[in-house]
């Protein structure tokens, strides 16, 4: 073998399992505060599940699906658990990544190392999947203890409300072009997260919304994952051809913001 | 005389108009150890960032280890170590699980790896730290640390950038006894420094680069000779009087240079200047006889002195 096809060679493992390495590494990462993410992936659902679905409840007697017989705590867990997902996955978008890139740059050696921008992007993601599955279905698990649901199909409500994470994966291409956090981050949260968990036919139907604001949640990945993962707990409620569009819509959403991530990456760690 | 391995030709690096790097040519053989000696800004880590293969050249041609980095980037980094200019540990890994996944990243067994990283905690004195904080080591250990962490793939070239800048003399001793000792086993070196005595210590051959561009070439002895005489008289008058006692200093040595601070006089003998300074008249308020160094030849070529 000639010195260039060993050097080549060499370069393998790295070029078919690069994506994997960083989300190993990530994986180590989190161990290190391993405490508070189960303390809050098992807190959240129980807190959350119980001031919906069991406090405001008891005030909610009117019919909230079209299907007769749901009840208020079906109705918002599936939201609550596509809520959960999105949050993880915001985290995850913003201060993950700028982390990687400035605060602990990881990205920067792991670039320096045989891994390409799009592998590092698709290992940073699979570590989102992963974290995103475990608080889903934790979430997925509350709902059960409460009696949310009595389906055999809820368990792909865990699918739905990880797409609606994976939909907002623009912003974490976003991130890579913040070069100072100067609360960015925050209004984001603030202006844009917030404001969609609750307009997105979450906690009420997006038919109470006037029609005027109803468009906010035909955009809103959080109302598509919502319906999504109802059609699966108590469903169907919806014509099948809704349900399609909402799986192809957040896959198209996510699919693009993913792209985009990579790109900028490239962009950012190729100075 | 084996391949280099590194070749650049009119490397050049373009941010819109600014040329950070303005068409460079060097050539690095196996085993040697090259420095890139210039002050900051001069273009030494955007020229170690195309030889990293993270930084795409805007015009001109490199070759590391005989493949361009724009087509193999990922192949090139398998063989190279990085030691960039800040540390980039993972403040959210212990010491040893540091090097542990970034063996990782070259594809390497975990089981090859965690001997490998136990041999580099031992090289970098860092055994009794391995399930240490990040955070709780010191700067010369985060140093060591990052340089075993660029040994894991026991690679080809081993690129530093500023390795030493902040650490103190102490630190920074230990540290060149370190790559020292990889220099003794073969492994080509390149850095980049704005300290005179690094690039005296540590390289074979230097280039001086200032504003982007090479301003000259060669081992450091070699350099010093060219550019500078044996040896320089470094006298102070006072920050007022430098100026104006200049002129009366002309015909000492071979050349004058006054600085703010003081006036350099570059003669074979030193201590003969002093007596002629003397012998005029003029009491220097302090005086000192040195060795001539790099730092010399820097303001020989650049008008300017390397740490500013």
């Amino acid at each position: 073998m000639t010195d260039t096809a060993a050097i080549l060679e060499s370069s393998r493992q790295s070029r078919r399992w690069g994506a994997w390495y960083v989300t190993e590494h990530r994986i180590r990462g989190m161990r290190a505060y391993r405490g508070t993410l189960i303390a809050t992936a098992i807190g959240t659902p129980v807190l959350y599940l119980f001031a919906f679905g069991v406090g405001l409840a008891t005030l909610i007697t009117d019919n909230v699906s079209p299907v007769p017989g749901v009840s208020y705590l079906e109705f918002v867990a599936p939201a609550l658990l596509a809520t959960a997902a999105v949050l993880i996955a915001m985290e995850e978008y913003t201060f993950g990544v700028l982390l990687g890139l400035k605060w602990n740059p990881i990205y920067v050696g792991m670039n320096a190392a045989p891994l390409s921008p799009r592998q590092i992007a698709n290992g940073v993601m699979g570590f989102i999947g992963i974290r995103m599955f475990i608080v889903v279905s934790v979430y997925f698990l509350v709902m059960l203890v409460f009696g949310a649901t009595t389906s055999g199909w809820a368990v792909l409500s865990i699918v739905a409300g990880m797409l609606g994470g994976f939909a907002f994966a623009a912003v974490a291409a976003y991130a890579t072009t913040v070069e100072e956090e100067r609360g960015q981050f925050a209004i984001l949260h603030r202006t844009v997260i917030l404001p969609l968990t609750l307009f997105s036919g979450t906690l009420f139907p997006l038919t109470q919304l006037p029609i005027a604001l109803q468009w906010i949640g035909w955009i809103s990945p959080l109302w598509h994952a919502s319906e999504l993962g109802r059609q699966f707990v108590y469903g169907p409620s919806e014509p099948l051809w809704l349900s399609v569009v909402h799986v192809l819509y957040l896959l198209a959403l996510g699919a693009l913001g993913w792209e985009l991530f990579v790109r900028n990456l490239a962009k950012r760690l190729n100075k | 005389m084996p391949a280099p391995v590194i070749t650049a030709t009119a490397l050049t690096k373009k941010y819109k108009d600014f040329a950070a790097v303005d068409g460079i040519d060097f050539e690095v053989a196996p085993g040697e150890s090259f420095g890139l000696l210039g002050p900051n800004g001069a273009g030494k880590s955007t020229t170690m960032r195309m030889v990293g293969a993270v930084s795409t050249r805007t015009s001109g041609d490199l070759q590391i280890l005989g493949l361009d980095p724009d087509q193999h980037g990922p192949a090139i980094r398998s063989q190279l170590g990085v030691v960039p200019q800040s540390d980039n540990l993972d403040t959210e890994l212990r010491v040893r699980d540091n090097l542990i996944v970034y063996g990782r990243y070259f594809g390497l067994p975990r089981s090859q790896v965690a001997t490998r990283a136990n041999e580099l905690l031992e090289f970098a004195q860092l055994t009794d730290r391995a399930k240490g904080k990040i955070d709780d080591l010191s700067g010369g250990m985060k140093r060591r640390l990052t340089i075993a962490r660029a040994l894991i793939n026991e690679p080809r070239i081993l690129l530093l950038d500023e390795p030493t800048t902040g650490l103190d003399p102490q630190a920074r001793h230990i540290l060149w006894d370190r790559l020292f000792r990889l220099k003794e086993q073969g492994t080509t070196l390149v850095l980049t420094t704005h300290y005179m005595d690094e690039a005296e210590q540590l390289c074979d051959r230097l280039v001086v680069v200032d504003k982007g561009r090479i301003m000259a070439e060669g081992a450091p002895a070699a350099l010093i000779r060219e550019y500078s005489s044996r040896e320089v008289l470094e006298v102070r008058f006072g920050s007022e009087r430098n100026a104006t006692v200049a002129s009366e200093l002309a015909g000492i040595g071979d050349r004058l240079e006054v600085l703010p601070d003081r006036i350099l006089i570059y003669a074979a003998s030193g201590e003969e200047a002093l007596v002629e300074v003397t012998r005029r008249g003029l009491e220097p308020v302090t005086s000192l006889v040195r060795r001539s160094s790099l730092e010399d030849v820097f303001l020989r070529l650049t008008g300017r002195s390397l740490v500013e």
